[in-house]
């Protein structure tokens, strides 16, 4: 089975700007990938591109085995983004917006009620415009939807933004599932306590590409105490 | 292709159902451009019976900008469309879906201005299928226009300014088409007007082989446009 | 057209911002000599049909001598209507076709829908003189005029949406849209003002538009002008096309910079990331648990920059109950 993403030198421009310059990554199936990095580096950019929503300039880039030079709208419909903006119809219920997204992505809607339990959104809210949600409903939302798309690569920018205590560790479950299930996900995050625990790898990029590791500066150099405990080493 | 556009016209039906922002806010601005007419023409009735179709087709093409810039609004979350892209819809189906969508919107404003004309303008229908026939053909072919340019200008800063620019001029033929249709189709007033409007009609009916050629450019229109739209906006698409 | 195209598409490769170019503007010799002498044909023809139309011909004999419009006006009109129109349309419709996409075509469509505006332009401005003294009015609706100012409008709306900054591929495919839509209006755009003005007021229907007996000189100065206009809206597209080429060439070469800057921004290397380091090495030196789980096995860094020996970047995840 081809890698999940498989990108050479891959070059993304976002008007004239590479965001993405030369970046190399390889994420197999099943692998939990965090992206860390300053604000800046091609994080959010090394997502959408994943997702199929920029064109590659130059270099090789390939996501779910479906080329990013020709083949975007296969990659779009079996990978789920969740991004900065939620990507819902405020006007439609978040039921709505769930069989919408399942019935895009071709996939059976019939368990999206358990989903939308799952989510936290069942009920009562389940039928609420997406509009009247709080910024925490919202994002629980995008993830139900998510959940009801059934992506084979999760790409996940900044998911714990806005989430309590509760919907954080079910979104690591959902991670976790996930990859048990045999998807991919890549996952960037300035959260590193939050998101370190779920990763099986971490990368890091700076200059819209992935800094080798070999090039990563020891760790004598900066060493905020509150970072490291995210490992949990217990 | 069409199961794809049959899920995005019903997400966007439904979602002027719940807004109802064409029915509160673009009905009534097509309705306000006919009584603005009526102002600016003065009151006296044969001028306003003369010109109603083609007032009645220059405030539905002003309205339909708007439906169309309505229609790629509720995609643009943050001025993107990447929620509609990342669902992952064949492109000919997102544009026939989004086109249907804009079409049904628009024959419910022509049936409120098309009473409004009669209403207010005092318009009488002397064939009722002319008056649709030409309605339904011109709506087809606004619709489709209008969805590939409002899809070509929604990424854009300058949507706003840039869209009427761009749609008015390629949709000048529906209102020459739709205004013709209408004059042979409405009794617009008695005398001189409305029988020299009917021979002139008759006599380039004949001309052309007895077809009603308004009725033909409008499909013509309609066709053109909505298989350019099925060929192209996957092309359209990439280039948010 | 084709000896025009050598020498500018080896300006630009497909891939912006890598690999060796050549310097753009730089016809090879033979491209040079066709448009240099297509230039220097035009010039001439241009310069004979201005004599020839001017002093040689006879003037009409009900028009007087406002009959010369008939040199440049229809052969300005056919060169916006039909030449220009028809090189956008089938140059966007090429890019738009995966297999000759090319950013020849693009500039192609863009150089001439920007060449053929000005002749528009010209065919209105021309027009309208015709008409003042034809009709005694600047603009009579007639039938040719209204349907030209509407491409006009059309032309300027494409220049428009060309004139917004976006990257060059979007723009390109932007454009070669837009373009086939205008494009394929002409045609009903000409049939239904032409329907227009003959169905209504058949009556009073005006005199077709430059309706003059052509003899003798006047048929040769005539389809002198065709040739000589042909020739110059050619001779401009060819230097207009070396222009967009040398703009492209401007900013891909920007984007070469960019791109470096864009990599020393990493030089000094994220904060992040050292976080991130800090943590596995901890996660390491406690035995990590990497690979206890199932779904982690087989996280090992596949990418090939991570050479071995070093320190992995990997992370454990903590088993919590």
């Amino acid at each position: 089975m081809p890698p999940a993403v498989r990108l050479r030198a891959a070059v993304a421009l976002t008007g004239r700007f590479p965001a993405l310059a030369g970046a190399d990554l390889i994420v197999e199936r099943g692998e939990v990938v965090v992206v860390q990095g300053p604000n800046g580096a091609g994080k959010t950019t090394l997502l959408r591109f994943c997702a199929g929503l920029l064109v590659p300039s130059s270099g090789e880039a390939s996501v779910l085995g479906y080329d990013l030079y020709r083949e975007r709208q296969e990659v779009r419909r079996r990978v789920g983004l969740l991004g900065h903006s939620s990507f819902l119809y405020d006007d439609l219920s978040v039921d709505e917006n769930m069989r919408f997204a399942a019935r895009a992505a071709r996939v059976p809607v019939g368990d999206i009620d358990d989903a939308a339990q799952m989510m936290g959104l069942g009920g009562r809210l389940q039928r609420t415009a997406v509009g009247r949600l709080s910024a925490g409903q919202r994002r629980r939302a995008a993830l139900a939807v998510l959940v009801a798309r059934r992506p084979e690569l999760w790409l996940l920018d900044e998911p714990h933004a806005s989430l309590d205590a509760a919907a954080r560790s079910l979104l690591g479950d959902l991670v976790v599932a996930a990859a048990a299930g045999g998807a991919s996900v890549l996952l960037v995050s300035h959260e590193p306590e939050a998101s370190l625990e779920l990763a099986t790898r971490v990368v890091t990029m700076a200059g819209g590409r992935v800094v080798p590791a070999d090039r990563v500066v020891p760790a004598d150099r900066v060493v905020p105490a509150e970072m490291g405990s995210g490992a949990n080493v217990a | 292709m069409w199961r794809d556009a049959l899920l995005v016209a019903g997400k966007d039906l439904r979602i002027e159902l719940r807004s109802r922002v064409v029915l509160n806010q673009v009905l009534p601005f097509g309705v306000l451009v006919l009584v603005l007419f009526a102002l600016a023409l003065g009151p006296g009735r044969s001028t306003l019976l003369q010109a109603a179709p083609g007032l009645f087709w220059v405030a539905v093409l002003f309205s339909s900008v708007l439906a169309v810039q309505r229609s790629f609004a509720i995609e643009a979350t943050d001025g993107t469309r990447d929620g509609l892209r990342l669902a992952g819809l064949e492109p000919a189906g997102v544009f026939l879906g989004k086109a249907a969508a804009v079409a049904v919107q628009l024959a419910a404003l022509e049936i409120v201005l098309g009473a409004g004309v009669v209403f207010l303008y005092g318009a009488g229908v002397r064939s009722l299928w002319g008056v649709t026939g030409a309605c339904l053909l011109a709506t087809l072919g606004l619709a489709a226009s209008g969805t590939i340019y409002g899809a070509l200008a929604v990424g854009l800063e300058v949507r706003e300014t840039l869209l009427p620019f761009l749609l008015l001029p390629v949709v000048a033929p529906v209102l020459l088409a739709g205004t013709r249709a209408w004059q042979a189709a409405l009794s617009t007033g008695a005398g001189s007007a409305g029988s020299l409007h009917g021979a002139g009609f008759l006599g380039g009916a004949g001309f052309l082989g007895g077809g009603d050629p308004w009725i033909g450019l409008l499909a013509v229109f309609a066709a053109v446009y909505l298989s350019l739209g099925v060929l192209v906006f996957g092309s359209i698409e990439e280039a948010a | 057209m084709t000896g025009i195209s050598n020498g500018v598409t080896a300006g630009s490769g497909s891939n912006p911002g890598l690999g060796p170019r050549v310097p753009p503007g730089s016809w090879s010799r033979r491209t040079t000599w066709i448009v240099r002498s297509v230039g220097l044909a035009a010039f001439v023809g241009v310069a004979a049909t201005v004599w020839l139309g001017l002093w040689v011909t006879p003037p009409g004999e009900t028009m007087g001598n406002l009959v010369r419009l008939v040199y440049v006006h229809p052969a300005v009109a056919w060169i916006a209507l039909y030449v220009a129109f028809g090189t956008v349309g089938i140059a966007s419709a090429l890019w738009l076709w995966p297999r000759t996409r090319s950013s020849f075509f693009d500039r192609l469509a863009a150089s001439a829908m920007e060449v053929g505006t000005v002749f528009t332009g010209l065919t209105l401005v021309t027009g309208s003189i015709w008409g003042r003294t034809t009709w005694g009015v600047w603009w009579a609706w007639d039938a040719r005029l209204t349907s030209t100012a509407l491409l006009f409008v059309l032309q300027l709306g494409y220049l428009a949406l060309r004139r917004v900054p976006s990257e060059p591929d979007t723009r390109a495919r932007r454009s070669a849209v837009a373009a086939l839509v205008s494009a394929l209006d002409v045609p009903i755009v000409h049939f239904s003002v032409l329907w227009w003005r003959t169905l209504h007021q058949q009556a009073t229907v005006l005199t077709p538009t430059l309706s003059v007996k052509i003899y003798g000189s006047m048929a040769w100065t005539m389809l002198l002008g065709f040739v000589a206009f042909t020739l110059l809206f050619f001779w401009m597209l060819a230097i207009r096309m070396r222009s967009a080429a040398i703009e492209d060439y401007l900013d891909e070469a920007g984007l070469d910079s960019v791109l470096e800057e864009r990599w020393a921004e990493g030089g000094v290397l994220g904060v992040g990331g050292r976080a991130v380091h800090e943590a596995s090495v901890e996660d390491l030196e406690t035995g990590a648990r990497a690979g206890d789980l199932p779904l982690l096995r087989g996280g090992d860094a596949p990418d090939g920059r991570e050479a071995p020996g070093k320190v992995p970047v990997e992370a454990g995840r903590g088993v919590e109950p």
